[in-house]
């Protein structure tokens, strides 16, 4: 059975028989559909010594399939000005492409036949090897990307789906042939893991049956359930520096885990972090390390709860010197933070910014297939968008110092260092 | 439909409503940068344009923050080689609001000495952010070495040494002489009544008044007489290989057979600064794709063209496979350019781009933002009237037209080949 919402964003969600969701939602602003592909195939599912399958999977999935060579593939997205974009993240598999409403028939077929029935062949899965080899030899070069991957590690520990890096190591990479990326497909893809995504100029029930008449013949067991473990919290403050002197600048990636997001207090964290190290320039990390110190170019954090308590990440990136005063002053925000809480001013601006800003997150296709596979992925309901006002107007400041009081302490914060520094922060 | 109105003053107001969603885009463009600085002062404009975001005589520093996010929305801006954007984007209640705040920036900033002696440190950690990144670094090689006389020459970010010694007095100057209604574009796009925010703009700008910008006359690039080469060797993991051509200014009549010769070999990426370069083209037909990275040399190709004032670069851009020589990339990439550059591109290969573009133009423009970026981009090197064009523009290029901008435009001699070449990492 369809439902249907009328207020608000008011998508029409389905479940078809197989299990696949479809949600479709009519967008009339151009004459185009975005297509959100999300299945519950994301890092989190790569065997425990192959880091990397998954992200090897979303670089492959498209490079041929049992009646499409790679060749036909690109002609018939590359003639409709179609890109694909395939990307992971520890859940999911997105598959994500715009393309015209005339060609949507074809691209959803495409799609199905891409997602049901690749076959990874050999000569692709060995070239597609080399780039993704590339890329993890460009991230061990990149500062910014070593910071932020060596503090998920310190965090959550190197064996854990949070703690590994998504596209896996050198050594690991080798180990995947072409057997190993179809196990994994044939594990992860199934009819009940895909959540699909309509949003554009077409009526939503056309929407739901075109997608229907791709997908709706797709059949198999539903996947195995993901058993992701919590992380022990940090009982004590990590320090770990990578030294990279070759380069200009350091990074910092100071963090902590944080909530999950079904959590009583999840809506608290949101709101803190948006006055800690969002609102405006930064928040008060901002204002601080950008605007009052100079000390760099950005300073910002990011909340990433999740299904399991995610990571809570301060972000700088400041010359050699200033590394040891910059550590320092997100040590005294915080800790000013945790005494005294935001004030009134901050929490009216920070709650009207999160509910005035909802219509531009609405505005583009994109913008709202991703707000409706978040809601699907964390299961918020369909008229979410309806309930976000009431629920953030509830956050009280207690809420938030009870907040700041329970996740951002500077004696259990974990801080990882990459760049040109060689001295000895604690 | 837009509706363009001159003020007395010299500024340039372009509005078009469109009532898709509750918000409003405001723009507001000024005619210079980093095109328009001089020795000792490369940087200025970028430097400027952070200065403008740090209070005004109406607009206290600490009212700064929050200005905008009360209506729930955004802005931002940046600098580039011919111009200089602020906007805001957020509910269509908050229109004056950002009317205010543009004519504020545009007449009372307050460099205050503490705050440009703090912006010197961001600025110069942004160029080091940049530094950190080797395809950045080599691009400001390749682009300083292309061009011996134009400013275009310079990083729009500048040199260090001007970031060091450039003074309050300097930035200040240079934004009292360009920020002036008569080098100024404001762009409006959304859910407005174009009467009523012309009203709004007439309150806030019309006793603004002109001034002197004394541009000084440009200088011409010399035809270049022979490739160039700059290789830089430093500590890094990843070799890179860029290739840069001198490419034609919008207005000339080769670019938009330049811009489908470009989807031809790198795959259609749409003419939206803003926008286009945030989804990767589709590009797994296009010429330099099928060469470079399905026969395994590359692990990605991107090429780059933009609409520009004067003529400024075609550069194609290649991430070397790991472990693969730049010398044998470089071999396969100048081959299937210098097959280009004969000439032999086929009616079917110039169709493909044409419905690739056509199909990107009506992706780019699926937000007041966006729309209301082309026709302040367009406005500020030509005309906004080509922002409405670009259909027709790229539709009327023939075969034989993009046949002869690669003859033109990819001779061997006039290229310029840059190199990253990754040292291994001293213990």
């Amino acid at each position: 059975m369809t439902t249907i919402l009328q207020r608000g964003l008011a998508p029409a969600r389905t479940v078809l028989p197989n299990g696949t969701v479809v949600i479709a939602k009519h967008s009339p602003t151009t004459p185009a559909v975005t297509i959100h592909a999300s299945v519950r195939a994301g890092s989190e599912f790569d065997p425990p010594l192959q880091a990397g399958v998954s992200h090897f999977v979303s670089k492959t999935i498209d490079r041929g399939t049992a009646t499409r060579t790679a060749a036909r593939i690109a002609d018939e997205l590359d003639d409709r000005g179609v890109s694909l974009s395939i990307t992971i993240n520890r859940h999911a598999m997105w598959l994500i492409c715009t393309c015209l409403v005339e060609d949507l028939e074809p691209i959803l077929a495409l799609l199905a036949d891409v997602m049901t029935h690749p076959v990874f062949p050999g000569d692709e899965v060995e070239r597609k090897r080399g780039e993704i080899t590339t890329l993890i030899r460009q991230d061990e070069d990149s500062p910014a990307t070593l910071a932020a991957e060596g503090l998920l590690t310190d965090l959550y520990g190197a064996s854990h789906p949070y703690g590994r890096r998504p596209r896996g190591t050198i050594e690991t990479v080798e180990t995947i042939d072409d057997a190993a990326l179809r196990a994994f497909h044939g594990e992860r893809f199934r009819p009940a893991s895909l959540s699909l995504v309509l949003v554009g100029d077409i009526e939503a029930g056309q929407a739901i049956d075109a997608a229907a008449r791709a997908f709706g013949a797709w059949a198999g067991p539903p996947p195995a359930a993901s058993n992701l473990h919590e992380a022990p919290p940090a009982t004590g403050r990590r320090v770990r520096v990578i030294p990279m002197m070759n380069k200009a600048q350091a990074d910092i990636a100071y963090g902590f885990t944080s909530v999950r997001r079904s959590d009583p207090e999840y809506y608290a964290h949101w709101v803190m972090n948006n006055i800690l190290g969002q609102y405006a320039i930064g928040g008060r990390l901002g204002d601080r390390i950008r605007e009052r110190d100079g000390m760099a170019y950005y300073a910002m954090s990011a909340l990433d709860a999740n299904v399991i308590p995610g990571p809570l990440t301060i972000r700088s990136g400041v010359s050699p010197e200033n590394v040891d005063r910059t550590v320092a002053a997100i040590d005294e925000e915080l800790q000013a933070f945790s005494q005294d809480g935001p004030t009134e001013k901050e929490l009216a601006e920070s709650r009207q910014y999160l509910i005035g800003s909802m219509p531009r997150t609405l505005e583009t296709n994109l913008g709202i297939a991703n707000y409706l596979q978040t809601e699907e992925f964390f299961g918020l309901g369909l008229d979410y968008d309806l309930r976000v006002p009431d629920l953030l107007s509830a956050v009280t400041r207690d809420a938030i110092l009870a907040a700041a009081r329970r996740t951002l302490v500077p004696a259990r914060a974990t801080v990882v260092i990459a760049g040109p520094y060689a001295g000895h922060v604690r | 439909m837009v509706h363009e109105t001159v003020l007395d003053n010299g500024l340039r107001v372009l509005i078009q409503e469109m009532h898709t969603a509750p918000l409003a885009s405001v723009w507001c463009w000024y005619r210079v940068g980093s095109k328009d600085e001089s020795t000792g002062q490369t940087g200025v404009s970028h430097w400027v344009e952070h200065m403008n975001f740090k209070g005004t005589t109406n607009i206290p520093r600490d009212r700064v923050k929050g200005i905008i996010e009360q209506f729930g929305g955004y802005w931002n801006g940046y600098t580039w080689i011919d111009q200089t954007t602020y906007t805001e984007t957020a509910t269509r209640d908050a229109l004056d609001r950002m009317l205010f705040i543009e004519a504020e920036r545009m007449t009372n900033c307050l460099y205050d000495p503490a705050d440009c002696e703090s912006e010197r440190t961001v600025i110069i950690s942004e160029l080091q952010g940049g530094e950190n990144d080797p395809d950045t670094l080599l691009d400001q090689e390749l682009t300083a070495a292309a061009f011996k006389a134009h400013p275009y020459r310079n990083p729009t970010i500048g040199w260090l040494s001007d970031l060091e010694t450039m003074t309050r007095d300097d930035l200040y100057g240079y934004y009292r002489r360009h920020y002036v209604p008569n080098n100024a574009t404001l762009v409006i796009v959304g859910d407005v009544d174009v009467r009523e925010a012309m009203r709004r703009v007439t309150h806030h700008f019309g006793a603004v008044p002109p001034g002197d910008v004394a541009r000084r006359p440009p200088t011409r690039e010399p035809e270049q007489l022979g490739e160039r080469r700059v290789t830089v060797s430093r500590e890094g993991t990843t070799a890179y290989l860029k290739i840069g051509y001198h490419a034609p200014a919008a207005a000339d009549e080769d670019f938009f057979p330049m811009v489908v010769l470009d989807a031809v070999l790198t795959g259609a990426k749409g003419l939206n600064l803003w926008s286009s370069f945030r989804t990767p083209p589709p590009q797994r037909s296009a010429r330099l794709y099928r060469a470079l990275v399905d026969t395994g040399f590359a692990s990605s190709v991107s090429g780059g063209i933009v609409p520009t004032l004067e003529p400024f670069l075609y550069t194609i851009s290649v991430t070397a496979t790991d472990g693969m020589s730049l010398d044998r990339l470089e071999d396969a990439a100048l081959a299937e350019l210098d097959r280009a550059s004969g000439g032999n591109v086929t009616e079917a290969e110039v169709q493909r781009p044409a419905r690739q573009l056509r199909a990107r133009l009506v992706f780019e423009n699926d937000s007041i933002t966006n729309i209301a970026h082309q026709l302040g981009y367009f406005q500020t090197i030509g005309s906004w009237r080509t922002a409405e064009m670009l259909r027709e523009r790229i539709d009327a290029v023939t075969l034989g037209q993009v046949a002869a901008a690669a003859v033109k435009r990819l001779a061997p001699a006039k290229r310029t080949i840059g190199r990253f070449e990754p040292l291994p990492a001293v213990e």
